[in-house]
């Protein structure tokens, strides 16, 4: 193999594995770190750099960092990052002062932006400090878009989500509630401004079309039903609910079910276990509180007598399963489980019905605009999408990259640059060490295992729809959960030409991660490790070749819990922890093109 | 050194041995020698030796004297029998045990020093007994626990760190071996861990007194320019004499030799080592012209490295003083102790 070349950024941001896997690329490591110094106000603002609502995120994030974490490869569970989002922002202290400000003085520009959703939001929060001024467009009398309609207070308290909304909004953003955008083409043709950036989300549920849809209003669409909860506009549902579908809206429906006065919820799911859409997490805290989730019931009929609802027809199925996957399925009957209501949460897709055809925004074959994924522009090169708007039903975590790249691409185009122009991600390095054995990090390894969750107890959550059920780390907890974090964005940076093969980083190495070898191809080399490299996903190090045998060390990135022993050991410094800082650029890094040149005082 | 200990975390895939252990249930304490010391890498081939083995770690007793050597003894199999001794005094302490128990497995580690100068005599004697055990020598060249002074296996020319020049002649532990009669005698490099593990395996299954004499860089003190013993330095001039691929007991030997390219020895517990001759006209079995050749190629300033000399046949200790095969304390007391009557008839025969 080729010596790997470390200055491309990508290659020391892939060992962050959550980062790398944040779609904002949150820097957690480093968050994690300042939560266990106790510096929660600093945790905040390294999370709200990327992600712009570390509150709302770190109770309802999608949490696609806990997966990647390495923490989950080396033992079982990874660490509870999201959580540990919220420790952060539970505990900071006043940010006002802190955050971006917006200029007095403005560029002239004039952006919109349709629905204040969270890519909305983000664009808003990226291009004011520029000095553009930023109109938000919102259907609904409150900000937040799905965030605030879909996602139920049990889960994200409305105040969380008032103070991180109201931190973009105080920049001088001009929000108009209650102003639905009817027609894309009287917007543009107002001539009032220079982009237009859509992030209107997803907001159709998607019907069921069987047998006795017709003739009862006890069917529900999941998302609007939550949307009328949100906003108060129903108070209570039957005592039997069927919901159909297993993503989470259904973990959310099901939940809020049970708060509008329903005793029996079942999730009724066509298929087994393995294949729901909902996420792990989501699904226990359902059954935890004794919703039944129902699995290989595929819906054939509503069953209404006069009119009225009374239950459900279903196909038992069976499948055949080869390794996880299905090869085949027959129906082995048919059952009737009767029911009050029935909420239907099997998916929701982006609709345009005020975007006219003929302004030069082309849609696909389903209906879709084409949209950059880069630069997120539409065909029309002054409008952008992002959020659910622009791919179909994301989450709140890709809404905000989407509305990231979108506020570079709104900058880029408004200055007359080239939208696919973008500044490139950096990385800096820095070395850790302290003095002789001593680090500026915590680099022992804590067996420590994941912390649970407290709850509200079950008998007290269900006396309000807005009890938070989840009740945010003990101090206990987080001083825990913070040290298993492993600090991989503390890298194993390698000098060849030091290294006098004495072997003792090998010795030491405790996950066997290290080798000393005769140089292949990859293929050859993975498997002849001193353990072999089988996870394909993830990257070998390969040096140039030594000084004395001409071998090459080899370093599978897999397993190292950063724990700095190789670089301790190290007779001649070959090694050394460095934190690997990845610059994500922002539009707001960028400089105001347009701000008059400062006058320099004596 | 480091301050902290290694995590216990280890790969999820580790190999277990027939006792269901890991690589990493054989380690010891921290090592508090310097960073880069060659003596760690020696700990390493030794956990793996055992280990690949599948000895049980109550059934290791390790022996050590004085030195950065003998602190080795520390950083391995914490679950075995141990004993530090005197400076150069270990081999004493070895004989007493192995007399008393014959079914432990010895591992004795001591350096340049302490088998060299101050323990010299008793390095003779433990040889000349062929008691069965493993004797690793940890050889740098220096004192290193006194700051860096030539030991007795300096060679002639070697500077030291400050630039003093050795003038004596070294003791070649391999030659003195040879010439005592040792039964057993092997050179490694610690940078060297696919010549020095299979050496060490077969060491440990060997019957008799096995030497294997390690050059394991001082980095602190040694491991400088004008050194022959730094890493550079062996790295340019070892050579490997014979190859010595491990078969342990009840596995077959897969491996093809050319004729007369390998030879294969059968150790006494009936696994096998195959020695591979990387000069065809070597021959590992003869004392004498092991010798020589040794004295040949260090006159070239080379070290010859592999298994320079096996025989499996010479009597062991046991063998020659028949001792008790029961080991001593499960014999009964009765049998242990002659009582007056026996003590009276022994005194008889001097009187």
């Amino acid at each position: 193999m080729e010596p790997t070349d470390v200055r491309n950024p990508d290659y020391y941001h892939r060992v962050v594995d959550c980062q790398w896997a944040c779609p904002a690329h949150t820097d957690v490591p480093e968050y994690i770190r300042l939560i266990a110094m106790g510096r929660f106000t600093e945790a905040y603002l390294v999370n709200r750099d990327s992600n712009v609502f570390p509150g709302i995120l770190g109770r309802v994030c999608d949490r696609p960092c806990e997966p990647a974490c390495r923490r989950g490869r080396v033992e079982a569970e990874p660490v509870a990052i999201c959580r540990l989002k919220r420790v952060a922002a539970d505990h900071r202290d006043a940010v006002e002062h802190l955050l971006p400000q917006a200029p007095p003085e403005k560029n002239g520009k004039r952006i919109a932006c349709i629905g204040a959703g969270p890519a909305s939001l983000t664009v808003a929060n990226d291009l004011m400090p520029l000095g553009y001024q930023v109109t938000i467009f919102e259907k609904w009398g409150q900000a937040g878009g799905l965030m605030r309609t879909n996602i139920p207070s049990f889960r994200l308290p409305a105040g969380v989500l008032d103070d991180e909304i109201r931190y973009i909004i105080d920049m001088g953003v001009d929000l108009k509630l209650g102003t639905p955008v009817n027609s894309l083409d009287a917007l543009l043709k107002s001539g009032e401004f220079d982009a237009v950036f859509i992030g209107s989300g997803a907001p159709k549920g998607k019907d069921l079309k069987i047998p006795g849809r017709d003739g009862t209003d006890r069917i529900h669409i999941g998302i609007d039903w939550l949307e009328s909860v949100a906003f108060d506009h129903i108070k209570t549902i039957g005592a039997r609910v069927l919901i159909i579908g297993v993503g989470n809206t259904a973990m959310d429906c099901c939940r809020s079910s049970l708060r509008m006065g329903a005793n029996s919820v079942k999730v009724m799911a066509r298929k087994p276990r393995g294949f729901f859409k909902a996420s792990e997490w989501e699904l226990d805290d359902a059954e935890e509180e004794n919703v039944e989730i129902v699995v290989n019931h595929a819906p054939k009929a509503f069953v209404t007598q006069g009119g009225k609802l009374t239950g459900m027809l279903f196909e038992e199925m069976e499948y055949d399963l080869v390794e996880g996957r299905i090869t085949g399925e027959r129906v082995k009957g048919e059952v009737v489980i009767s029911c009050d209501d029935v909420i239907l949460a099997i998916g929701q897709e982006n609709a345009f019905p005020w975007i006219e055809r003929d302004l030069r925004i082309e849609f696909d074959k389903w209906n879709v605009p084409k949209v950059d994924p880069v630069t997120h522009q539409s065909t029309l090169p002054q409008v952008f999408f992002g959020g659910d708007a622009a791919f179909g039903p994301k989450n709140i975590i890709w809404a905000v990259e989407h509305g990231h790249q979108a506020a570079i691409s709104i900058h880029q185009y408004c200055q007359g640059l080239p939208v696919a122009e973008r500044p490139p991600p950096m990385v800096t390095l820095s070395s850790r060490k302290m003095g002789i054995h001593e680090w500026s990090y915590k680099n022992d390894y804590n067996p420590v295992e994941r912390r649970l969750m407290p709850h509200v107890s079950l008998k007290e959550r269900f006396k309000k729809l807005n009890i938070e059920v989840e009740l945010g780390f003990t101090p206990e907890q987080a001083e825990a959960e913070v040290q298993r974090c492993l600090n991989c964005d503390v890298q194993t940076v390698f000098d060849a030409k030091l290294c006098i093969e004495c072997d003792a980083c090998i010795d030491i190495c405790p996950v066997d991660c290290l080798t000393m070898t005769p140089n292949g191809t990859e293929e050859e080399l993975r498997p002849r490790l001193k353990a072999p490299a089988t996870n394909k996903n993830q990257p070998l190090y390969v040096s140039a070749a030594l000084n004395m045998t001409g071998r090459v060390m080899v370093k599978d990135e897999d397993l190292c819990v950063h724990c700095g022993l190789c670089a301790e050991r190290c007779p001649t410094a070959a090694w050394d922890m460095q934190k690997s800082t990845i610059n994500i650029p922002h539009a707001s890094d960028g400089k105001n093109p347009w701000s008059k040149p400062q006058r320099k005082t004596a | 050194m480091s301050f902290m200990t290694k995590p216990k975390v280890a790969h999820p895939s580790l190999p277990r041995n027939e006792l269901g252990l890991t690589r990493r249930d054989y380690e010891g304490g921290m090592s508090t020698l310097c960073a880069g010391c060659g003596h760690d890498s020696i700990t390493a081939a030794l956990i793996e030796a055992v280990w690949s083995l599948s000895l049980r770690p109550q059934d290791i007793v390790k022996l050590s004297g004085i030195g950065c050597s003998s602190k080795t003894t520390a950083y391995f199999a914490s679950g075995a029998h141990g004993f530090n001794g005197v400076h150069g005094r270990m081999p004493s302490i070895a004989t007493g045990a192995i007399a008393a128990n014959r079914d432990l497995h010895y591992v004795g580690i001591s350096g340049d020093g302490d088998s060299l100068s101050i323990g010299f005599g008793q390095f003779a004697h433990a040889i000349r007994r062929n008691i069965n055990m493993l004797y690793v020598c940890e050889n740098n060249g220096v004192y290193g626990l006194t700051k860096g002074q030539f030991s007795a296996s300096a060679d002639i020319g070697t500077k030291a760190k400050k630039g003093e020049v050795n003038q004596q002649p070294p003791i070649d532990p391999a030659l003195a071996a040879l010439s005592l009669g040792c039964t057993f005698i092997a050179r490694s490099f610690s940078g060297d861990k696919e010549q020095l593990v299979p050496l060490l395996q077969a060491a440990l299954s060997h019957p008799g007194f096995a030497m294997v004499d390690v050059l394991s860089p001082c980095v602190t003190f040694n491991d400088h320019e004008g050194s022959t013993k730094s890493y550079q330095f062996v790295r340019d001039h070892y050579d490997e004499l014979v190859h010595t691929d491990f078969v342990p007991l009840r596995s077959e030997i897969k491996v093809d030799y050319a004729p007369g390219e390998a030879l294969p020895v059968t150790l006494h517990d009936g696994s096998h080592v195959v020695l591979r001759k990387l000069d065809p006209s070597y021959d590992p079995t003869d004392r004498g012209k092991a010798f020589e050749y040794i004295r040949t190629k260090q006159a070239q300033g080379e070290y010859l490295t592999g298994l320079i000399y096996i025989d499996e046949q010479s009597p062991d200790f046991h063998e020659v003083q028949g001792s008790v095969a029961t080991p001593m304390n499960r014999l009964p007391y009765e049998k242990l102790s002659p009582g007056n009557a026996g003590l009276q008839k022994i005194l008889q025969r001097y009187r």
